[in-house]
């Protein structure tokens, strides 16, 4: 679906004609000048291909190393311990260095559950972290609460803060963890795997319910789709916010 | 430990040296317990503690009951210890529940036992009980401005209801 946005954006036409090539050179030069105006800037900045590869490989470069904070919460820090150790080897994706500071980190692995007490000060960690950032909540405690479902423990670390990656297991292996860390660095290259949305043909129903299929009535429906109206516009009123940068 | 002749002795030294300040004793499984009145907490301990004979010097384990149905309601339970001969002696205060948002209220034993500034903190914490006279008594453990007394019997399990497909009819959703 992203990479169908992209090449409407970008449409790559190809092969590429010598003229093609004196065009885009004069409206460069056009651009540098500032003439260029309207349309005809809005298409050349589309058709630029810079923007788009340089994302790529700024992607790639922190896909690939990765710093993640030294942060253990309870019994899941003990195999994210093991993660880095030579049997499993994170190494291999280049995020073996555990930062002891949250401002040299950008990967926050919530490793156990969080306590109401707990909470304000995973958040501040993670409000210290410098951006860009990710969170991967690690084990059913963080996720859910698990078996915790008590007056002194979060049901759900992403209640208060986001998160980017589930980690089901009570504790799941260093392997789960792993392979949890190799989808988000899918997911930094842009390129985020699917999953079970593929599977069941869910694609494009994150955050969301899909009205429909487990809706009893038809107010419940309507619910949804006000509900899932609603998230629309909060999601794209963020993205530009965060497209003008900070005030 | 103190066998249940031992005990009834102690009981009834007790009842002499301050008036009233037994309610019962029992004796179950090798352990031996006296039941006080919570006004002679104080008088109790000293007691047991400095009297030649008695000398349980050590208090092991303080620590709070809900028994909810039952009256009274609440107990505060000291484990005491006699070192050189190990004896252990359990004295237990029985609270009632002033009800209401009253809590119930019963003497600091800190200035006999140091050791028991944190352990009436965590009692406090816990079931509301107030120890008068502490030198600083707040939560010790759940964070400062929660609200309730979460080992208190009625006080709810928490968490979430968590929705099966056995139970979605009757869990609340998200949008309703």
């Amino acid at each position: 679906m992203k990479r169908e946005k992209l090449r409407s954006l970008a449409p790559l036409e190809e092969p590429r004609s010598p003229t093609d090539l004196r065009v885009r050179q004069l409206r460069a030069r056009d651009l540098l000048r500032g003439d260029l105006e309207g349309p005809d800037l809005e298409r050349h900045v589309a058709e630029a291909v810079m923007p788009t590869t340089m994302s790529k490989a700024i992607g790639w470069a922190r896909a690939n190393s990765i710093f993640p904070a030294t942060f253990g919460l309870a019994c899941c820090a003990i195999e994210m311990m093991s993660m880095v150790s030579p049997r499993y080897d994170i190494a291999r994706f280049g995020a073996e260095n555990m930062r002891a500071s949250p401002r040299q980190a950008d990967m926050l692995i919530l490793s156990g559950r969080v306590s109401i007490k707990m909470a304000p000060v995973v958040r501040r960690i993670y409000d210290q972290m410098l951006e860009p950032k990710w969170v991967i909540s690690m084990g059913a405690c963080s996720s859910s609460g698990g078996m915790f479902a008590n007056y002194a423990v979060v049901q759900g670390a992403d209640k208060f803060m986001p998160v980017d990656i589930h980690v089901p297991g009570c504790p799941p292996r260093p392997e789960a963890l792993v392979f949890g860390f190799n989808k988000l660095q899918r997911m930094i290259l842009g390129n985020p795997d699917p999953g079970w949305r593929r599977r069941y043909n869910a694609i494009g129903t994150e955050e969301w319910a899909r009205p429909g299929t487990g809706t009893a009535t038809e107010e419940e429906a309507e619910a949804y789709a006000a509900a899932r109206e609603l998230s629309v516009a909060y999601d794209s009123a963020r993205a530009r916010e965060s497209r003008k940068g900070p005030a | 430990m103190p066998d249940s002749p031992g005990l009834e002795l102690i009981a009834h030294e007790l009842d002499s040296a301050s008036a009233g300040s037994v309610l019962g004793t029992y004796h179950e499984r090798g352990q031996a317990c006296l039941i006080v009145n919570p006004g002679a907490i104080l008088d109790v301990l000293e007691w047991l503690r400095d009297t030649p004979g008695q000398e349980y010097r050590f208090l092991a384990s303080l620590h709070g009951v809900d028994y909810l149905p039952a009256e009274p309601r609440f107990g505060v339970v000291y484990e005491l210890l006699n070192m050189p001969r190990v004896e252990r002696l359990r004295v237990r205060a029985a609270l009632d529940d002033p009800g209401g948002e009253q809590l119930p209220e019963i003497d600091s034993c800190v200035p006999l036992f140091a050791t028991a500034e944190f352990q009436e903190r965590e009692v406090y914490d816990f079931f509301g009980i107030v120890f008068r006279g502490h030198p600083d008594l707040r939560r010790i453990l759940m964070p400062e401005d929660y609200v309730g007394w979460p080992q208190r019997r009625d006080f709810p399990v928490g968490g979430e209801p968590v929705i099966f497909t056995h139970t979605e009819r009757e869990v609340p959703r998200w949008y309703a």
